[in-house]
């Protein structure tokens, strides 16, 4: 896969969490909206996606809910310390992409 | 609550595993399943689109297991099947489970409680306030040659130190006493051991006593009041632990003393037979007391901050040059000298502590490459499967883990089984010691656990680490190559074992070496001459109170009607009196001038020990008379002043003379005075493990109350002694009800008692030593039958083309004794080394006997050759048509 999917770990979460914190939704809805709002430039790749879904789930941060709407899945929402945890990391990712900004155009 | 929250979850994952891994693939298959849809959406055929749906999602397994990878306690997982799968390995061959976790049970079991008895005894500060601040302080006279250069301290010298310099925060002194103990009435007679401490002892030490107070100055002074200090066991023993004997009367030698206080049970200074303390001055007669010449107690000294040991007792020593000076014609010491209290007080089982712990190490590492030997023979056999999942993509620490899985296994097992002999085991083992210091201090503390732990751990990656990682070495592809039918072996395992092997042999050889050095030792004492009958002699002390047997008279009354009484008993063949009988200790030496060779100073003085006796005791312990004659009955009272010497005393102070008619100058009645030698008779050791020392005997008939009060019977018997043991206290107790008679025991008990220690210390090392060449058997012969097993095929090959059966055979020997004698070699090398070690603790062996190294390489070699015949036995009788056909 191309280099733009390769996501840094920290960047995954906060994509999964700011995701999930409009509605609950699915695997491979997390994936695909992902994919659409950024214009197909981030592609998640399901080796990265399941594992980074549990690991957040088992920080806490999102939870999971079975659903009974025609085929059995896993709905996955944000939780309260998720909710804490996203305004965290879009603040720090906020600093951190203006900094990047400033050194990459600014010189 | 987040983390509760995280920890339910764990909890969760943790035991509800198939459940969340159900879900998990049902979530994965839902992705898929959307995935497809979409294809489809997007025109693709349902057979194309699910193609392309799985090429894009990846390997299902691979994601499933990273998925899990991150749930929580996944290492815990990984670890439960390796445990697992380690245990199963096990079981599958229970034999070697068995053995190994057996050897390494009695390791770690025997290395606990030598560590455990070594950590509390020469380790652990001292039960007192600040002990790393207590010195001893002693003499040390330049001209000694004997001893250990730490001379006893005399109290006039003490005093003098104490009153005079200023280098230590204060100085305390103690020496050891005796008394006959009685109740006010006189009732309950008993003999105890206890010492005489100055008043401030107890402060410099920091010792609170439980009950009551502790000297005060003005009792310890020469006259002062009669107070006496109980010991915890004492308290508890004969007073029944009831505080309100404190204020009360006991008699101590027929004189009241009053209770004033009990020292705490912690308290077991010097020893735990001190059973009461008296004031230290009330220990002396007022001469002896103002003496410099007169040497028995120990100086205890606190450290002032800020001042070192080293200048504090040059200070000391500089008065102590100034007291020599001005005593010149006595012997008074030049020097002072130091060193810490601990060491002090652990000196004579330093060594031995040591030795045993080193030789249960040594034991406890060749049971650690004996495992790891059988470890790497049972790798070799797994090597093709190893290499199969090293090529599949098992990770190489993945694969060590999992072999050292099963040594910590091992280890552990065995491990806890050895902690919990050792718990059993600790108590007892220091029990069978005889004197050790400080035993009532050992016990299993924190750190003791903590060292078991660790050994376990280290035992575990020094059994498992070496074939973990030789068998998943680099050579994946050569061991997959490595066909079945190849000839050569795996060469570098067989190369590694023998190396194991070497160095178990070389371990071996040592402690061998020294097991028999130390027995050597032992027994050359056990058989020692003490120069007098060793069978059916009974000897029991007394000692007659000052107070009631205050004259010449009624001392040997007492002392000739109670032989009178004995020699009547039948059984009884001969009876005598001595002071101190063979084998009973130093007791006390005089010195002495020739006065028809003059000398100038005191260090041309002579010294030798001295002894009292009565006219019957050379006879009746058959102590041979070499000249003149032994003393008579009309040689008594005060025409006393006739001396028996032994042989040494003759040949070192009369070398070649005629010492018959000769007189010495001594001071045993307190002033100096001439004694005539009448006679010589023959050398007795004053203690087995030490060389004869010249000793000159004085008639006990003379009957001075404080030279011949204490007495030794000395009964030569028909039959078994010991029946006469009760016959002659009877006699005893007929003449002085209160007069309680003590240390009832054969000649052959004290000898005993004298060699516990040594016989306990060669026991166990041998018993290790055996162990280990047992280990050693073991280990070679798994060594060989492997070979021989992996040589199948290339001995058949050679018997089918002629080799003779005797050829295969000591092809097969000579392979399997080679790493033997090179571990002989370097096992010997070091046994020398360790011979010169425990030096110190031999008795009459060279540390480089040949006796004992010909014996133990003998030993050894039977022991080799014994372990290597069967495998080579069986190699030579490979049929080849069987062996070829093989596989």
């Amino acid at each position: 896969m191309g280099k733009p999917s390769d996501l840094v770990q920290g960047i995954l979460d906060l994509l999964i969490l700011k995701t999930v914190s409009l509605e609950p939704k699915h695997g491979w809805a997390i994936a695909k909206r992902i994919q659409q709002i950024s214009k197909e430039v981030l592609q998640v790749q399901q080796g990265s996606l399941y594992p980074a879904l549990h690991r957040l789930k088992q920080q806490g941060w999102i939870r999971a809910r079975w659903t009974e709407t025609g085929r059995q899945t896993r709905f996955y929402s944000l939780t309260a310390a998720g909710r804490a945890q996203l305004g965290k990391e879009r603040g720090s990712w906020s600093r951190l992409s203006t900094a990047i900004n400033l050194v990459v155009e600014g010189a | 609550m987040r983390w509760v929250e995280r920890f339910r979850m764990a909890l969760m994952m943790l035991f509800h595993r198939p459940a969340a891994t159900a879900r998990l693939n049902d979530e994965l298959e839902f992705h898929l399943e959307q995935q497809i849809a979409e294809n489809i959406a997007h025109g693709l055929s349902p057979d194309e689109a699910r193609s392309a749906a799985l090429r894009a999602f990846g390997n299902p397994t691979l994601l499933r297991d990273q998925t899990i990878s991150s749930w929580n306690l996944n290492w815990l997982e990984t670890l439960v099947r390796n445990v697992r799968y380690g245990a199963r390995t096990l079981t599958r061959s229970p034999g070697f489970a068995l053995i190994a976790i057996l050897v390494i049970a009695l390791g770690i079991g025997a290395t606990t409680s030598l560590f455990t008895i070594v950590n509390a005894v020469l380790f652990n500060p001292l039960p007192f306030r600040d002990p790393g601040k207590l010195v001893m302080l002693y003499e040390h006279f330049r001209a000694s040659n004997g001893g250990n250069g730490f001379n006893v301290v005399s109290p006039a010298d003490f005093r003098d130190w104490r009153a005079k310099t200023h280098g230590f925060q204060d100085m305390a002194a103690w020496r050891y006493y005796g008394f006959d103990l009685t109740g006010e009435h006189a009732e309950l007679p008993e003999v105890v051991e206890a010492a005489g401490g100055s008043w401030n002892l107890f402060s410099v030490l920091g010792t609170q006593p439980a009950f009551g107070r502790t000297f005060s100055p003005e009792e310890d002074t020469p006259g002062g009041r009669h107070v006496v200090l109980l010991s915890w066991s004492l308290f508890q023993r004969r007073f029944g632990g009831n505080a309100s004997v404190v204020g009360t009367q006991i008699r101590l030698d027929s004189t009241p003393y009053v209770i004033i206080g009990v020292l705490p049970r912690s308290f077991t200074y010097p020893d735990s037979q001190i059973e009461l303390w008296v004031p230290y001055a009330s220990t002396f007669t007022a001469e002896a007391f103002d003496a410099h010449d007169n040497h028995q107690s120990h100086v205890v000294a606190r450290l002032r901050p800020g001042v070192s040991a080293a200048a504090a007792t040059s200070e000391v020593s500089a008065l102590q040059y100034q007291i020599h000076l001005a005593n010149a014609t006595k012997p008074v010491a030049e020097d002072a000298r130091y060193r810490p209290m601990l060491e002090d007080v652990v000196q004579d089982v330093k060594t031995p502590l040591i030795v045993l712990l080193s030789a249960v190490g040594c034991m406890l590492l060749i049971a650690c490459l004996n495992v790891s030997n059988l470890l790497v023979a049972r790798s070799a056999a797994r090597r093709k499967e190893v290499a199969v999942r090293g090529a599949l993509g098992g990770g190489r620490l993945t694969l060590i883990c999992e072999q050292l899985t099963e040594s910590l296994l091992i280890c552990f097992v065995g491990g806890m089984i050895g902690v919990f002999l050792s718990l059993l085991a600790t108590r007892w083992l220091a029990g069978q010691w005889h004197d050790l210091p400080r035993a009532e201090a050992i016990h299993v503390d924190a750190l003791v656990l903590v060292f078991a732990f660790g050994l376990v751990l280290l035992t575990a990656l020094l059994a498992g680490l070496i074939p973990a990682i030789s068998s998943t070495g680099t050579g994946v592809f050569a061991a997959l190559q490595e066909s079945s039918r190849s000839v050569g072996g795996s060469t570098s395992r067989a190369i590694l074992r023998k190396g194991l092997l070497t160095v178990e042999i070389a371990l071996t050889v040592i402690l061998l070496v020294s097991a028999g050095l130390l027995f050597k030792s032992f027994l050359h004492l056990r058989t020692a001459n003490l120069g007098c009958a060793m069978d059916h002699v009974l000897t029991m002390k007394y000692g007659l109170p000052e107070k009631q047997y205050d004259t010449r008279d009624k001392v040997i009354a007492f002392h000739e009607s109670v032989l009178e009484r004995i020699r009547r008993l039948p059984g009884v063949q001969a009876a005598g009196l001595v002071s101190t009988p063979p084998g009973g200790g130093w007791q006390g030496d005089e010195v002495f001038t020739i006065p028809e060779r003059p000398t100038t100073s005191f260090q041309l003085q002579y010294d030798a020990l001295n002894r009292t006796a009565d006219p019957g005791y050379f006879a009746a312990l058959q102590i041979p008379l070499l000249r003149g004659r032994v003393f008579t009955d009309q040689e008594r009272l005060t025409r006393d002043h006739y001396v028996v010497i032994s042989k040494k005393f003759a040949d070192q102070f009369f070398a070649g003379d005629n010492p018959i008619g000769r007189h010495i100058s001594v001071a045993w009645t307190g002033q100096v005075e001439p004694y005539e030698i009448i006679g010589v008779v023959g050398d007795t050791l004053w203690s087995v493990t030490d060389p004869v020392k010249a000793t000159m005997y004085f008639p006990i008939l003379s009957g001075l109350p404080e030279q011949t009060g204490d007495a030794t019977i000395v009964a030569h018997t028909a039959g078994d002694p010991l029946a006469l043991s009760i016959p002659i206290q009877q006699q005893i107790s007929a003449l002085d009800p209160s007069l309680p008679v003590y240390d009832i025991l054969t000649i052959e008990q004290i000898l005993g008692q004298a060699t516990a220690s040594q016989s306990f210390s060669a026991t166990l090392v041998l018993a290790f030593a055996a162990l280990s060449l047992l280990l050693a058997a073991i280990g070679l012969y798994g060594v060989l039958s492997y070979l021989v097993t992996q040589r199948i095929r290339e001995i058949g090959i050679r018997i089918a083309l002629g080799a003779q059966r005797g050829q295969v055979l000591q092809l097969v020997l000579l392979d399997g004794l080679r790493p033997v004698f090179i571990g002989l070699l370097i096992g010997l090398a070091g046994g020398a080394a360790g011979g010169a070690l425990i030096r110190s603790i031999l008795y009459g062996t060279s540390p480089l006997d040949p006796i004992v190294f010909v014996a133990m390489v003998g030993c050894l070699l039977l022991t080799a050759v014994a372990s290597c015949i069967v495998p080579a036995v069986r190699a030579s009788r490979i049929e080849p048509m069987s062996a070829l056909r093989n596989e």
